[in-house]
């Protein structure tokens, strides 16, 4: 309890990540490649990185791939003309030295860690930590009992290098560069975690991949890949932060689960990107027999983001829950946040719940995919969406689409639209709140069911950085 | 020791004027019994005189210990002592109600909003859904969230007993309720009387009454008051009703 408390001051007394790290100075690059994503640019990454083969041709297969596949047609304009990537800086690799020891970290560097307090949490709650700045991890550790039971978590370029044979097994196979934006995310991805977690060990506390975005102008495409073998268990968070920028970065991130026969992996995102990012990330998952994956996407930074958190359930019994809470708050604010499942066998069962908030001008849109197959006997999925909109400029869509090929599944929906009455607020007005502090109240009652189920830290950080949402940009209407 | 006094109060709702110059005053350890036929304009001068937007002061003062607060905003009004349990309460499924009451006592107390309820808090609160028969599974349910008509009664009174105001209107907090339940609000409100609290209390039953025993009556019909005494009042009303009553005034 005691310390619950201090973190919680801790957080509580912060200014957004936003205010943190706008203080701060661009940090020096040793490389940068810029401008137009060519052959040329995919080689010399990869040399750069001095990869394997393989990997250099999976970059230029996914190239070729990324030349030839259409543009989606569902993106809004402004956001396609902001994508531009020749204006983008697609590799910026600080010049850090990369360290398992924060002292070693330079103070310019460490301070946005610090101010976010990244070390703090690290050490109260945490069983890992990576920490990446722009496009390359600058920290990260595990706590020895963990490296003792064989649990490996390593930068992905060093897991290429270290674990091919594990590595190759799962990389972009989970995640195949089918549509442009993951075909891209391979040829030029660059840092993130890998995570193998060997047969039956169950880690207790979360393992966190945080990414930071420094510059305006950037391209960050970090590659996660968590292997679960038999029976185990792992919780990775990861954090995303930027500071508030010139003009626009691009994020395009991908996460790769391959959860094994019996083991359970649960997932979570708390994406706080500032209002100059434009995020998709690739996510997705395989269920094998028996297995679990819990996905949370809560999307509160960043002007436009797209992303839908999927799990194939492979395997018999395998089942998966997607929880997404969406706030698109600001005029012109476009927050994809949705969910697919494929029911590939029988016995499979789904739960998705997204709830968004939608103000100030902000649209929120839950897209949403059930497929169940034929011969997928007794597969079950329930999807509940919850929108709440807090005036008359917002907007709130929900897109569900079911694909049942088998009469034995049972398929089931659920939609709810509320609204912050006048009513609601005076009432609370009545009791000393005043009406920010009414609407945050209701909004953070709204999520509650999601938050409580974080470990308490990230419930906080959440909570607090949804108050700060509501007070700071912009009065609600 | 504290005090609120109406003076001359006149109050227009969407245009129409519904108060028309009330006077009245109440201090700590009074109770005042506000009686009135249906529609007279007890509600509205409650709303009022919580600083409720949709009501509109055309004049007179809402004094609360000599400061005039007609123009404050109503968290300001609740922060300086003055708290209002509704005739017909809002429901709020987003936000539980312990949430809600442990974010009313840390306001008053300076602390943050959202922070976690003192244990002291957490006591008080346990005592007081006995108090009132109430269990901890409406703590954490919505505000009013499918709460019964009597329930939601029940839930008001439970956030005047934790914040203990220096004064408190409280709008029919008998109408629905069942006979224990008449019983058990009743003492609550007399012990709340007891510790200091300046009470209003509207009804239409003298039932309450009899175990609030309110310390005077006022009448008031179509936005004036028309009587006003003691508890010979009520019965003068229970026995010839709210017309005769008001003929023969
Ligand atoms: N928005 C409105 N427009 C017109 N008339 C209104 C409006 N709101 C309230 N009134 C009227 O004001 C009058 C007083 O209402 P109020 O609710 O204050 O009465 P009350 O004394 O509390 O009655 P009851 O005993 O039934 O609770 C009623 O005639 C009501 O219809
Ligand atoms: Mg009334």
């Amino acid at each position: 309890m005691g310390m619950r408390h201090d973190l919680y001051n801790l957080i509580e007394d912060g200014i957004t990540p936003e205010e943190v790290l706008s203080k701060n100075t661009p940090v020096r690059r040793s490389v940068e490649i810029k401008g137009e994503v060519t052959k040329d640019v995919v080689e010399e990454l990869s040399k750069i990185k001095r990869e394997p083969d393989w990997m250099m041709r999976l970059r230029l297969r996914s190239l070729e791939l990324f030349n030839k596949l259409p543009t989606p047609n569902w993106l809004p304009n402004w956001v396609l003309d902001n994508i531009n990537l020749e204006d983008y800086i697609s590799y910026a690799r600080p010049d850090v030295n990369r360290s398992s020891n924060w002292d070693e970290i330079p103070p310019e560097v460490r301070q946005y860690y610090e101010a976010l307090n990244i070390p703090e949490i690290e050490a109260r709650a945490l069983m890992g930590l990576g920490a990446q700045l722009d496009s390359e991890i600058i920290y990260i550790n595990i706590r020895k009992q963990l490296a003792e039971k064989g649990v490996v978590v390593l930068p992905m370029e060093e897991a290429v290098q270290k674990y091919p044979d594990l590595v190759k097994q799962y990389f972009m196979r989970v995640f195949p560069p089918e549509h442009k934006f993951a075909a891209l995310h391979g040829a030029l991805w660059s840092g993130g975690v890998f995570v193998y977690v060997p047969p039956g060990v169950r880690i207790e506390a979360p393992i966190e991949g945080f990414f930071l975005i420094s510059n305006a102008g950037e391209g960050q495409f970090e590659h996660t890949l968590v292997v679960a073998d038999k029976g185990s268990y792992i919780h990775y968070i990861e954090g995303c932060s930027a500071p508030r920028l010139s003009k626009y970065s691009f994020h395009d991130g991908m996460v790769e689960i391959y959860a094994h026969e019996g083991a359970k992996v649960k997932f979570t995102t708390v994406q706080n990107w500032s209002r100059n990012v434009i995020n998709f990330n690739n996510k997705r998952a395989i269920a094998e027999r028996n297995a679990e994956v819990e996905w949370v996407e809560a999307s509160i930074g960043s002007v436009a983001s797209f992303v839908y958190p999927s799990t194939i359930l492979k395997g018999e019994g395998a089942k998966t829950e997607i929880t997404g809470i969406t706030i698109a708050n600001g005029k012109g604010h476009v927050k994809e946040n949705g969910a697919k499942v494929i029911h590939d066998a029988p016995n499979t069962s789904s739960k998705v719940v997204n709830k968004s908030i939608s103000a100030n001008g902000g649209t929120a849109v839950y897209k949403g995919v059930v497929y169940v197959r034929r011969g997928a006997r007794f597969a079950r999925s329930h999807v509940t969406c919850d929108s709440l909109v807090l005036d008359g400029d917002s907007k709130a869509y929900t897109i569900p689409h079911d694909q049942v090929f088998d009469d034995t599944a049972v398929v089931t929906h659920e939609a709810y639209t509320g609204r912050i009455s006048e009513d609601k607020i005076n009432y609370l007005r009545t009791r000393g709140l005043t009406e920010e502090e009414a609407k945050s109240l209701i909004v953070l009652g709204f999520i509650s069911d999601v938050t409580e189920g974080l470990p308490f830290e990230y419930a906080m950080v959440l909570n607090r950085v949804i108050m700060l949402e509501f007070s700071k940009y912009g009065k609600v209407a | 020791m504290a005090e609120l006094r109406i003076e001359d109060l006149a109050v227009s709702v969407d245009g129409k004027l519904i108060i028309n110059g009330v006077s009245f005053g109440v201090r700590s350890g009074e109770v005042l019994a506000l009686m009135g036929p249906n529609g007279s304009g007890k509600t509205t001068l409650f709303m009022t005189i919580a600083g409720h937007p949709r009501y509109n002061v055309v004049r007179g003062k809402v004094m609360l210990d000599g400061e005039d607060i007609v123009k404050l905003p109503p968290e300001e009004r609740f922060l300086r002592g003055l708290m209002v349990a509704f005739q017909t309460p809002t429901v709020v499924p987003e936000v539980r109600l312990s949430t809600l009451i442990t974010a009313m006592i840390n306001k008053i107390n300076g602390r943050k909003l959202t922070d976690p309820a003192p244990p002291s808090l957490v006591n008080s609160l346990m005592k007081g859904i006995q108090e009132v028969g109430l269990t901890p599974a409406h703590l954490s349910r919505g505000i009013n969230h499918g709460f019964s008509g009597g329930e939601m009664k029940r839930s008001e009174i439970l956030q005047l007993l934790m914040v203990k105001p220096k004064v408190a209107l409280i709008d029919e907090p008998d109408s629905g309720l069942d006979v224990d339940g008449v019983f058990a609000v009743g003492k609550a409100l007399l012990s709340l009387a007891n510790s200091g609290t300046a009470i209003v209390l509207t009804t239409h039953s003298a039932k309450i009454l009899h175990v609030v025993k309110p310390t005077r009556v006022l009448v008031l019909n179509r936005g004036r008051i028309a009587a006003e005494g003691g508890m010979e009042l009520v019965e003068e009303i229970e026995k010839v009703g709210y017309e005769n009553f008001l003929k023969a005034r």
